[in-house]
């Protein structure tokens, strides 16, 4: 949607190519983003621990939507990446004595070169036979995760050390919220602009015509390699910051169900979408919260309720991404640019 | 129109053998482009026309034969080596990026002489930002020139017909290419947009320099703008030269004309 204001022409290429095209929309962009970092001073701490999780999310989301919204290569491993960024972080600190700083990037391309080889296949295949072959990723990663007592703690798990500056450690709710939510904010302003510019291009170019694309100059396979890559660095970050979230890391997080999550974020919030990615984490973290509230609203009358709908969450979600996909398959960005026309020609229909 | 025999080769393709298992798509195919000419290929359906044009290309591999584009023998070589060394194409069935604008679609044509890496994408200002408007300025001067300045922001899967055509040869020119393949650039067009074309196509060819190889079944323009053409039938070549000659050729006249000369020369 590029409607734009009456009369509001642009002069050079340099305006005409900015992100937030008029100065409305980047002060409501700033506003919100200052709301965000003073949630913390006057709410409680689920709050600020659950807008923590949403951030860890909305940096893994981005990441599976590179590979699968924007490069079209459908990735069933993205909590499996997540858990290697978690455990190579976290053993960086430990056994590296790295301070988190380096650890962190480290993890990401630690997990990038794994996501590269579990992108291989890609060479080869396509659609859901790429989508099994990325699925063999998950259990060959969490095979590991069990029995790489070493680095992961096998099924024990394994403690991973809270960051530093100096003296101050980033162990409290909110210092761990600034800290992924500014993480976040960074990987969405470099998503974003990674996406409108070469490699962006190449990505949406092999998604949507591979054929021509390769015609045109672009190298298909090295452009999958590094969507799978990339991908995998986000999970990596989004890892590590889980870790530092939960102070102790365990394989159970990262198993098969992690990565379902991750994809339904992306099928909800909208496939080649960054605002989506960010939708679809919000929805996916609140949904599960949403469910324990309303499960404890109704338990007065129907006492087993909570139960009942505890034991179908997952056919819960499962139904969730159903429906999506029939009613509304641009997910919640296409709903969100409704919005937004919407109220551009208030109260005019058109 | 005369003369364009004497300038030097650009594109020589010698025998050129394609088969799909039992069937044989091209058959011993031999012809040379000269620099700056626009060559035609025509033929009735199922020829090889367009076999020929993804072997030019890169999307088919010969079994036998070599093509030599400017020296270098690019038989082998995988497509996108191919767009570096400059040869462009547009498609029969439009391949355009569906869900990016126009300007996106165009600006891929840039993407071999662009550098920006994933870094610097991501950081996007400085160097990233100025190679970017340093490209769109390229780009820009591609949408003037093909006149479809009112949609560079349009997504082009909700574009008409015509326009896509239209876009996709700005695609192909964004690669600032030598050599450029028009795969049935008119089909399905109206006799307004089929004139504009014929234009754009010209102005390519003289304005520009560059050399284009035209797969088309218009006759009427076919025989209007071609410098030289090769004739196919079943994967074989059975005639080759200026329109003049080609018309004039009974072995052509008999196989793709059944002898109704009239035909081949009206609209």
């Amino acid at each position: 949607m590029s409607v734009s204001h009456c009369g509001d022409f642009k002069e050079t290429y340099r305006d005409d190519m900015k992100v937030f095209q008029t100065p409305f929309v980047r002060v409501a962009v700033g506003l919100f983003v200052l709301l965000l970092y003073t949630t913390p001073l006057f709410s409680s701490n689920y709050v600020t621990s659950t807008m923590t999780t949403i951030a860890i999310a909305v940096i893994g989301a981005l990441g599976i939507n590179i590979v699968t919204g924007f490069t079209g290569q459908i990735s069933l491993g993205q909590g499996a990446f997540m858990g290697v960024g978690a455990f190579s972080c976290s053993y960086f600190m430990r056994v590296a004595h790295l301070p988190f700083w380096v650890a962190m990037p480290a993890a990401g391309l630690t997990a990038a070169a794994i996501g590269m080889i579990f992108g291989l296949p890609s060479a080869r295949l396509k659609g859901l036979y790429l989508a099994i072959a990325t699925l063999a990723a998950q259990f060959i990663l969490q095979y590991v995760f069990m029995h790489l007592d070493a680095v992961t703690g096998g099924s024990n798990g394994i403690p991973s050390p809270p960051p530093e500056i100096g003296s101050f450690a980033f162990d409290g709710d909110r210092s761990k919220y600034y800290l992924t939510l500014t993480m976040a904010i960074g990987a969405v302003a470099f998503t974003t602009n990674l996406l409108r510019s070469r490699n962006g291009r190449a990505f949406i170019a092999v998604r949507d015509h591979h054929l021509s694309a390769e015609i045109m100059g672009v190298n298909l396979f090295k452009y999958r390699l590094i969507s799978f890559s990339v991908s995998a660095f986000y999970a990596g970050i989004a890892g590590s910051l889980w870790g530092v979230y939960t102070g102790y890391i365990s394989a159970e997080h990262f198993m098969i169900d992690e990565s379902i999550k991750y994809l339904a974020m992306i099928i909800i919030g909208g496939l080649g979408s960054v605002i989506g990615s960010i939708l679809g984490a919000i929805f996916m973290t609140l949904l599960p919260q949403a469910l324990t509230v309303g499960t404890g609203a109704l338990a007065s009358i129907f006492p087993k309720i909570g139960f009942l709908i505890m034991s179908f969450k997952d056919g819960v979600f499962g139904i969730i991404i159903i429906l999506f996909l029939i009613f509304e398959p641009d997910g919640l960005a296409h709903r969100w640019r409704m919005i937004k026309a919407y109220w551009k020609l208030y109260p005019f229909s058109y | 129109m005369t003369g364009s025999a004497d300038r030097p080769i650009q594109l020589a393709v010698e025998n050129i053998n394609l088969r799909f298992g039992g069937v044989m798509a091209l058959g011993g195919l031999g012809f040379s482009v000269h620099q700056g000419e626009i060559f035609s290929i025509i033929g009735p359906n199922g020829a090889g026309k367009t076999s020929m044009l993804n072997c030019i290309s890169g999307r088919y591999q010969p079994q036998r034969g070599t093509i030599t584009f400017e020296g270098h023998d690019v038989t082998h070589r995988p497509s996108a080596a191919r767009a570096r060394l400059g040869i462009a194409r547009t498609f029969q069935n439009i391949a355009l990026y569906k869900g990016m604008t126009v300007l996106d679609n165009i600006l891929i044509g840039r993407h071999i002489h662009m550098k920006s890496g994933l870094f610097r994408g991501g950081l996007y200002f400085g160097p990233c930002q100025k190679e970017e408007i340093e490209h769109r300025r390229f780009v820009e001067d591609i949408v003037d020139f093909l006149e479809i300045e009112h949609i560079r922001k349009r997504i082009v899967g909700t574009l008409a017909y015509g326009l896509q055509k239209r876009v996709e040869l700005a695609r192909a020119l964004a690669l600032n290419p030598k050599l450029i393949l028009l795969d049935e650039p008119m089909a399905g067009m109206n006799l307004e947009e089929t004139e504009d074309m014929v234009r754009f196509i010209m102005d390519i060819n003289q304005e520009r320099g560059i050399t284009v190889i035209l797969v088309e079944h218009d006759m009427g323009v076919v025989m209007d703008i071609s410098d030289r053409l090769v004739v196919l039938n079943f994967g074989e070549k059975i005639g080759e030269g200026t329109p003049e000659e080609v018309q004039a050729a009974p072995e052509v006249i008999k196989a793709y004309l059944g002898g109704e000369q009239s035909v081949f020369l009206g609209r």
